[in-house]
Parts: C-alpha cells; structure tokens; sequence
C-alpha cells in the first residue's frame, strides 16, 4: 500500500492535471465559437461558387475542349492524398480519423497497383504518415503558425497543387479532413478535388435560366476551375479548424471529468490508509499500555 | 417593372454585403457593365476594379481583385476573391493587392503572362481611381 505521502502528492498531481485540461476545455470552446462562425461565414461564397461553377461543368462536359482541370488528364494512375490536419494533438480522435481513412484509402489504391502520393498540411497527419508511407510523402505545407486560417493559406495550398497538377505529378488529388457535424460529431471526409467533381445540381434550380457569359463560357471555366480547388481547400480548412476545437473541447470535457473520478477515488483512499495508520497507532499504544 | 434588385457581395471568408439595389456598376472582364433589375441572366468574370452600388438607403462603393458576378432578372450576386469597401481601403491593403500580383507574375507561364501583366495594370488603375498610388 502506498503510503500517506505519496498518495497526497499524487492527489496534487490529479487535481493540476484537472486544472489544465479544464482551462484548455474553456479555450477550445472559445476557439471553437470563432471557428464556427468563421466556417458558417464562408458557407455562402463555396455554395455559390459551387452552384456556378458546377452548371457550367455540367454543360461542358462531353466536349473535346473541357479544361483538364474539369476532364482529367486522362489517366487515373498516380494519386495525390492531401491529409489535412491539426497542428495541435489533445483533441481526441481528430487526428487519427483523418489519417485512418486516408491510409485505408492509401492501402486500397496500391492494392489496385496506384501509384501513391501524400501530401500533408498539418504537423500531426505528417507525423502519423511518416510512419508508414514516408517514401511517398511529397510535400508538407506548415500553418503552425497561422493562428486563424484565411483564403490565403488555401490558395497557397491550392496553388501548390495546381502546380503540381499541371508538372504532372499526379492525375487524381483527394483531400482528407473533417467536416463539422456538431461539438461532438466530426465526420472523416475525402473529397477529390482535381479532376473537378460537383454534386448534381439542384432540378430547377439554376437549370432553368440561360445566362449570357462573358467573356465566354470556357473562359469563364478555365478561369474559375482553380480558384474552385482553392474554394474547396478553403472551406475543408475551416470545417477542420472548427472540428478540431469541437473535438479537442470534447476529449478535454471527458479528461476533466476522468481526472474528478480519479481525485474521488484517491481521497477516499487516502482517507482509508490515514485512518489504518490512525488505528494501528492506537492499538499499539493501548496493548502496550496492557503490558505493564 | 421592380425598383430594386437582391444585391449579395461575398467573399470567400465572409459576406460583406446583402441589401436592396437600384444598380450596380461591375468591373467586368471585358469592360464595365452596369446591372439593374430585370438584366438578362448574365455571368462575367471581374478584373480588380470597383463595384459601385446605388441604393435606395445610399451608395456604396467595394474595391475587389477579381472573382466573378452572376446577374439575374431578380438580383446580383458578386464573388470577389478578396473585397474591401472602399473607404476601409489603404495604402498596405493595396500594397498587399499589388505584391500578390507581382508575385503571381513571377511564376507566370507564357500562356497567363499577358492576363497577370493585365492584372497589374488594372490594378494600378483602380489604386489612381481610389487616389492611392503603387509604389514601383
């Protein structure tokens, strides 16, 4: 049993670790409010941006003359993985879901005979990537030090890829990261972003009008097709700066009340062995006092 | 015919305005248009310019970098790369418009060389509009 000294101390150390885990709790959930609001305020420039851009892939598909942006570069061999992750760890399984998926989807393609490349943004999906596919990382775009990512950070991201892209580097880009559910659901998503993909735009919607382009409708195209990759790495950006505060708010929640049962159980410990001391002391004074 | 038309100006990191317009001048691509209710459906890509709103509560003014317009009978809806009203506007924000620009020229192929030097230009022709002026 340990003794009365080092259960206290212990004790000590619990209820600092409590301390910590509640103030990074209240951080994140400050943090996750901004990124929230940021995520939300973004919403209506990707949705527009998709609508548009996705009627006018849907009536240049088929042609000879669709941006490779659009049609591919008519080959699906060599795969680019962009895993998207936090800069931060202690949030739970955030990191680890987005590098799960990503390297399931890795193991299917080489499975397939794909050539595979990675390419991180974000210090822990690097770190857990390294591990197993290092040979086939190809980049690593930091933000450690951007407190509160901006379109800029995408469009530098954006940029590299198309940039990569248009090397022939690779003929598919994925991205990898988690979309923003709720506090306390974030859900692994992977997204190819290169060739273009859209949903299928709502019946009626937009099907109905017939606009003028100016200058002309593949103009438009091939100049909107880039600035949807950076679009589209814009908004997996803040749905995962949103959805690592939510997760990172949820793990600590969940330490934070670990630490209070783990402080429970040592004070009513603690309270035992004091009480086994305070009885054996008695009881060696009183048969002592017998013995005389 | 409707006095006033849906006016929605967003940019990628937020929205930065969504009111009733009378008219709203574009910096088009292949030169100024001017969108008032019940426009034919149009869709035209921006240079850096500014977008001028007429407003029944009062004008407004937005310097953008480029982006694009779709115009309907029933509204106009702008999406600017990155858009700051003008009189938000300053020597360093241009200054920054301007080192993008210098810097996405560097890396320019021969095919989007003569759209970037455009770029450039368009720039510094909004930055006199503004009174501003580019450092060379």
């Amino acid at each position: 049993m340990p003794n009365l000294k080092d259960l206290k101390n212990r004790i000590e150390s619990v209820k600092n670790t409590r301390k910590i885990t509640k103030a990074m709790q209240m951080v994140a959930a400050a943090k996750l409010r901004r990124a929230q609001e940021a995520a939300e305020s973004g919403r209506p420039y990707a949705e527009r941006f998709n609508a548009v851009l996705g009627g006018l892939a849907a009536a240049s598909t088929g042609g000879d003359s669709a941006p490779k942006l659009l049609a591919g570069s008519g080959s699906d061999q060599v795969h680019l993985l962009v895993v998207m992750t936090a800069e931060r760890g202690l949030c739970g399984g955030f990191n680890s879901s987005i590098v799960k998926m990503a390297r399931a989807k890795a193991a299917d393609l080489l499975a397939h005979g794909k050539t595979v490349k990675i390419l991180t943004v974000g210090k822990k999906g690097r770190e857990q990537m390294k591990r197993e596919y290092g040979d086939r990382m190809i980049g690593h775009v930091d933000l450690s030090g951007v407190r509160n990512v901006g379109y800029d950070n995408a469009q530098a991201v954006a940029h590299d890829l198309l940039h990569r892209f248009n090397e022939g580097e690779f003929d598919v880009a994925t991205i990898f990261y988690n979309r923003f559910e709720s506090v306390i659901t974030q859900v692994p998503t992977a997204k190819q972003v290169i060739p273009a993909s859209f949903d299928a735009p709502e019946e009626g919607a937009s099907a109905s009008t017939v606009y003028d382009y100016e200058p002309s409708e593949e103009g438009i195209l091939e100049t909107l097709l880039p600035s949807g990759v950076a679009t589209q790495v814009f908004s997996a950006l803040l749905e995962n700066a949103a959805s690592e505060q939510g997760a990172r708010m949820a793990a600590m929640d969940n330490a934070t009340r670990n630490a209070g049962e783990m402080i429970e159980k040592l004070t009513i410990q603690f309270n035992r062995s004091r009480q086994a001391v305070i009885t054996n002391e008695l009881i060696e004074i009183i048969s002592g006092a017998e013995a005389l | 015919m409707a006095d006033t038309m849906q006016f929605d100006l967003v940019s990628p990191e937020r929205s930065l305005a969504s009111l009733q317009a009378t008219a709203v001048q574009l910096p088009g691509a292949d030169g100024d248009m001017t969108a008032m209710p019940n426009h034919a459906p149009t869709i035209t890509t921006l240079r850096p310019g500014i977008v001028r709103v007429e407003a029944p509560e009062g004008n407004a003014e937005f310097a953008v970098t480029g982006g694009f317009a779709e115009v309907t009978a029933a509204g106009t809806s702008v999406l600017a790369e990155r858009a700051v009203p003008v009189s938000e506007m300053t020597q360093e924000l241009l200054d920054g418009f301007v080192s993008d620009a210098a810097a996405a020229s560097e890396n320019a192929t021969a095919e989007n060389l003569d759209e970037l030097a455009k770029r450039t230009v368009d720039i510094a022709a909004m930055a006199s509009e503004l009174g501003l002026t580019v450092k060379a």
